[in-house]
């Protein structure tokens, strides 16, 4: 047996062997995307569910004064609440969200076809509050328009002169892309499993053994140390795949579970694609896995090795995190960039778009070269002097 | 046989250059106890830590069986059994995996490596902690297996950094056994400490080092004159120059 294979079945043997590692590998990595794309899928489906089936409550303070206005709004499904004691302390306690304030001054002013005056409470810093607050004045703004064209038409004017440009908006986006808009994070996600999948691995099987002083006989066996290192590289590697590809099931079977036309959005997720995504990851798993290992043994402690390790987990967010600022449209070269390349085509197998073979293998062959520059540096890392000696 | 010669080792911490090994020389001969004598920081790890690869000194040339550290450095760690200072296990694999790992790692055939780990068991008295996991061991037994794990290649040249650091009486004896069986053998041991008595107890040849130098070699009798001292223990301190660091 090659002896690189030695280490890494006995690596593999003593980390089976570890709760805590078996824990981040097999449970929180898989399963942590998955649960945050519930959590956002649960918390769409009550602001939908909101949205459709609760009417508006509007607390009206002096109704008395627009008896007209009411009448309309309570004929628009408004339910007309009797206004708080203190309509200013209401919306700061975050009783009411929205309060209409009408003035003795109102009616006259109406009488005489001014500008009527009303007011609307609300706190616009609360995100919460902002879709009653839309409702609320888009319904005032249609009783205002209402009532003007009928003025107008009154006096013989024909209402559109009032309204020179109209505004007829075409939504062009279909139900995939709009799933895709959402799910431009799944890319994200499954980027953070094959990070944190051999995270703990990585970390253990140098730093670890280094701070448990196991290294400097293990370095003492005649095989190159480049070897050892792979070894080791290849075993995080293997659980940072064996945990994505647990992600990619559980999202799989999720994705059946959750009724995606009621978000008006279709994701398309088969067998087939997430052996496409699992394909794309593996270069991916191959860097982070040699980054991680380099990181480790460069480090002085097992606690630092922690430090710098979790840092790195920052660097597959970037691209997003760009892409989120500035979305742009993929230029061929971008494919190559590791973690950015993988993220157009991660969305476009999402969104249940044909793969594009092209773009798919720069992106592989990319990161593969990016994963074995990587690894020659983790190599090197190896060889350092003091790698071994402790303390 | 480790044949050491001229051997130099300087540290960098911050900015001050430490001269940690310089100019060491000795001769260590198969079916011999040799045993490097020094107080604590006189450079006896580093010095083996050279020996067994693991740094790379500055200058001068090493040899183990004929075989130059430099240019043939896994010959050299094939026929060196190593028993360093860092005694760390694998706590979450059993004494046997332990071991069997390292003999994996030396290109053992399986079958060779459960005989080899029967072999040492018994010599080494460690039946008992074989198929239990290495987390919880104490001392002696720690100590034991990582002398079965140095030993499973059944090496011509045994290299044991301060072997005896904190075993209890039992443990010590057991092991001092061990160390004149492996003589017995024709085997070549190297073995260091600070404690003047297990070297004088044990030694065939005992290289006395201060300060990162050798400032005697000889039979603990050869020693003794040199020192100018019927008592051995007065010898050291004389060669050494102070008693700081040694043990009696």
């Amino acid at each position: 047996m090659k002896r690189w294979l030695t280490v890494l079945k006995k690596e593999i043997t003593e980390n089976l062997r570890d709760r805590r590692t078996m824990m981040t590998t097999f449970v929180v990595s898989p399963l942590l995307g998955p649960v945050l794309v519930a959590a956002l899928f649960g918390f769409m489906l009550s602001m939908e569910r909101e949205r459709s089936e609760k009417s508006l409550e509007l607390p009206v303070v002096g109704a008395e004064f627009a008896p007209n206005f009411v009448t309309w709004l309570e004929q628009q499904g408004v339910k007309i609440e009797p206004p708080p004691k203190d309509s200013e302390k209401a919306i700061r306690n975050r009783d009411e969200d929205v309060v209409i304030r009408l003035t003795p001054e109102f009616p006259e002013q109406w009488r005489r076809g001014e500008s009527a005056e009303l007011e609307l409470l609300f706190d616009p810093s609360r995100q919460t509050a902002s879709q009653t607050v839309a409702r609320t004045q888009s319904l005032i703004e249609a009783y205002s328009r209402q009532i003007g064209a009928m003025r107008l038409m009154l006096r013989g004017i024909n209402p559109d002169v009032a309204r020179p440009v109209s505004v007829r908006a075409l939504d062009l986006s279909t139900p995939q892309s709009r799933g895709g808009q959402l799910l431009m994070m799944l890319p994200a996600l499954l980027f953070m499993t094959v990070f944190m999948g051999g995270m703990s691995m990585a970390i253990d099987a140098t730093a670890g053994e280094r701070e448990r002083q196991s290294l400097e006989p293990l370095l003492a066996n005649p095989m190159p140390r480049g070897e050892i290192m792979l070894g080791k590289m290849m075993a995080s590697t293997s659980f940072a795949l064996a945990s994505s590809a647990l992600s990619l099931l559980i999202y799989l079977l999720g994705f059946k579970l959750i009724p995606m036309e009621q978000f008006g959005m279709s994701l398309s997720l088969t067998p087939f694609s997430c052996l496409v995504i699992f394909i794309a990851l593996i270069p991916l798993a191959v860097l982070a896995s040699a980054a991680q290992t380099a990181l480790a043994a460069f480090s002085k402690s097992f606690r630092e090795a922690q430090t710098q390790v979790g840092l790195l987990m920052m660097i597959p967010y970037l691209p997003g995190m760009l892409l989120a600022v500035n979305p742009i449209k993929p230029i061929l070269w971008y494919y190559s960039v590791p973690f950015f390349g993988q993220i157009f085509v991660l969305e476009r197998i999402f969104r249940g778009e044909s793969i594009e073979w092209v773009p798919f293998w720069i992106a592989f062959g990319s990161s593969s070269l990016f994963a074995l520059v990587t690894l020659l540096f983790a190599a090197r890392m190896y060889h350092r002097e003091s790698l071994a000696v402790s303390a | 046989m480790i044949d050491v010669h001229g051997l130099c080792k300087s540290f960098k911490t911050g900015k001050t250059q430490v001269q940690a090994v310089s100019n060491v020389s000795f001769k260590a001969l198969d079916g011999q106890i040799t045993g490097l004598l020094g107080p604590n920081g006189a450079g006896k790890t580093t010095t083996m830590r050279m020996l067994y690869t693991l740094m790379q000194p500055d200058s001068g040339s090493v040899t183990v069986d004929g075989f130059d550290i430099h240019t043939q450095a896994n010959a050299v760690r094939q026929r060196l059994g190593v028993l360093p200072d860092a005694r760390g296990l694998y706590k979450r694999l059993t004494a046997r995996e332990n071991i069997a790992y390292f003999g994996r790692l030396q290109g053992l055939p399986e079958a060779t490596i459960s005989q080899r780990i029967e072999q040492l068991s018994d010599r080494i008295g460690m039946a008992d902690i074989l198929d239990r996991r290495c987390e919880g061991f104490s001392n002696g037994q720690r100590v034991k297996t990582a002398l079965a794990r140095a030993l499973v290649h059944d090496p011509k040249n045994v290299i044991l950094d301060e072997p005896t650091n904190g075993l209890d009486v039992m443990s010590t004896r057991s092991l001092r056994k061990i160390m004149l069986n492996l003589r017995a053998e024709g085997r070549c041991v190297l073995f260091s400490s600070h404690i003047m008595q297990e070297v004088a107890a044990l030694c065939d040849v005992i290289v006395v080092i201060a300060k990162g130098t050798v400032v005697a070699a000889g039979t603990a009798d050869a020693l003794r004159e040199l020192g100018g001292s019927h008592n051995l223990e007065d010898a050291f301190v004389k060669i050494i120059g102070t008693d700081e660091g040694l043990m009696l």
